[in-house]
């Protein structure tokens, strides 16, 4: 047989490609259920983490249903579902595509040595990729507790630095509302915040800074609109 | 070629001994035949990736070498390229998904690393150089050894820059907090490391105290 001719070729190549392909897929398919428990539970260890409860990943599912009472599901301000699983499993990707008024977004209810913290979703656009995080609120509606943010792909020492302490600490005791009207909190230039609705950014991540800063702006509203009437 | 008498090699003669060693010192593939050097600056910040890292590429390279070389006299020349290339991919994307599944705390760490293990010019080069014309034992042993010389590289390269960077190896503190001065005392990680033209300079230096021993390695000139 030649193995450099034109036929030759061309079956050769048929066949690795059907070969692979199926192989592929077949590896796709049989872990992808394994894949999908990991992001989920790592999806609770960051909501967790807001609220300032560290679990190891494999913990996370156990802690996540001693903790978190509820999972509304809200729409412009009012709640549309209580059902938990159809809330936790909301695509924010998906879900930001909508005027935030009109988007259906979820709402978790926890408690914690006998207080009610409510968390909050947040997922918007860095400088490279999407960035995400959650935000915890007090009773009132009002008072931050604690955040985490995370990203895909910001550059590593500079916007990166928003999933460190060093940003997030500053979050705790800021508010989103001003006398019951919504302000959010700005991400300014670092060195500049001042008062209950800034904090400082990246030097030399401007632009994570300010997706960060119109990701907190955009995600906040509907909750403040629900928060005004509890 | 009909007339030559075939000997029956060992599975370890000294020539299969030589495959696994060579790319240890005297044909390292990070220092002395400079491949595979992006992967060596990104992934050296800490040893855990590191580690991680050199374990897929021992992987795909050994599993790869042997895969080109059974197949070696099927595959028509003018496609050998793209062949080997679908041999790499597909074996990275295996890794990749394993890891996702079983290890997802290091595959967030490596990230986009891991795909780029395809690109990784040792992984090619040892296609087209040695299993295209090499037995499936030989290429593998060779796939191992070359993968070992640059896990080596690799794996020294992040021990440094995680100790100096970070204070620490694998994550654990190993530089006292009271040392910090932080904390009172006179000592601070130095930045640098952390960045990747630190990593370029210790593969320098690695490469000098390798050629200071290692006098056949020095050109002459």
């Amino acid at each position: 047989m030649n193995v450099n001719s034109n036929a030759y070729t061309y079956t050769f190549a048929t066949v690795m490609v059907v070969l692979v392909a199926v192989l592929l897929s077949g590896a796709s398919l049989g872990l992808k259920s394994k894949q999908a428990s990991n992001i989920s539970q790592e999806k609770k260890q960051s909501i967790l983490a807001s609220i300032g409860i560290e679990v190891d990943r494999s913990e996370s599912d156990a802690a996540f249903g001693e903790y978190i009472k509820q999972s509304l599901t809200l729409q412009g301000g009012t709640v549309v579902s209580e059902d938990a699983s159809a809330a936790f499993d909301i695509d924010m990707a998906a879900a930001i595509k909508v005027g935030n008024m009109d988007r259906s977004v979820p709402l978790y209810v926890a408690e914690k040595e006998g207080d009610t913290y409510y968390i909050i979703p947040m997922r918007g656009k860095g400088l490279w990729g999407p960035v995400w995080g959650y935000l915890a609120l007090e009773s009132d509606g009002n008072t931050v507790v604690g955040a985490t943010f995370d990203h895909k792909s910001e550059t590593p020492g500079l916007g990166a630095e928003i999933t460190t302490p060093m940003f997030t600490d500053q979050f705790p005791g800021k508010k989103i509302s001003e006398a019951g009207m919504f302000k959010s909190i700005s991400v300014v230039k670092a060195g500049t915040s001042a008062g209950d609705y800034a904090v400082d950014g990246i030097s030399g991540g401007t632009i994570t800074s300010n997706g960060v800063n119109d990701m907190l702006t955009d995600c906040l509203a509907p909750y403040a609109e629900y928060f005004k009437n509890i | 070629m009909s007339t030559e008498v075939k000997q029956k090699e060992s599975l370890f003669s000294k020539k299969n001994q030589r495959l696994l060693s060579d790319p240890f010192n005297d044909n390292n593939p990070i220092t002395v035949q400079v491949l595979g050097i992006c992967s060596a600056l990104a992934i050296t910040v800490k040893l855990e990736p590191a580690i991680v890292m050199s374990l897929s590429v021992m992987f795909v390279l050994a599993a790869g070498n042997v895969i080109i070389s059974l197949i070696r006299n099927l595959i028509p020349n003018r496609i050998r390229i793209i062949v080997q290339l679908v041999v790499v991919a597909s074996l990275v994307i295996l890794v990749d998904q394993f890891l996702k599944a079983f290890a997802y705390d290091v595959s967030k760490q490596l990230s986009v690393f891991v795909g780029l293990i395809i690109t990784n010019c040792i992984i090619m080069g040892r296609f087209e150089a040695f299993a295209l014309g090499n037995g499936p034992w030989k290429a593998f042993l060779d796939g191992i050894g070359n993968s070992i010389g640059y896990g080596v590289i690799l794996i020294a390269v992040a021990f440094f820059r995680e100790l100096l960077g970070s204070g620490a190896l694998l994550g654990f503190q190993v530089i006292p907090d009271s040392w910090y001065i932080a904390n009172g005392g006179f000592y601070a990680n130095n930045g640098f490391f952390l960045f990747p033209p630190m990593a370029l300079i210790v593969v320098g230096l690695i490469i000098w105290a390798q050629r200071a021993k290692n006098t056949k390695l020095i050109e002459e000139n």
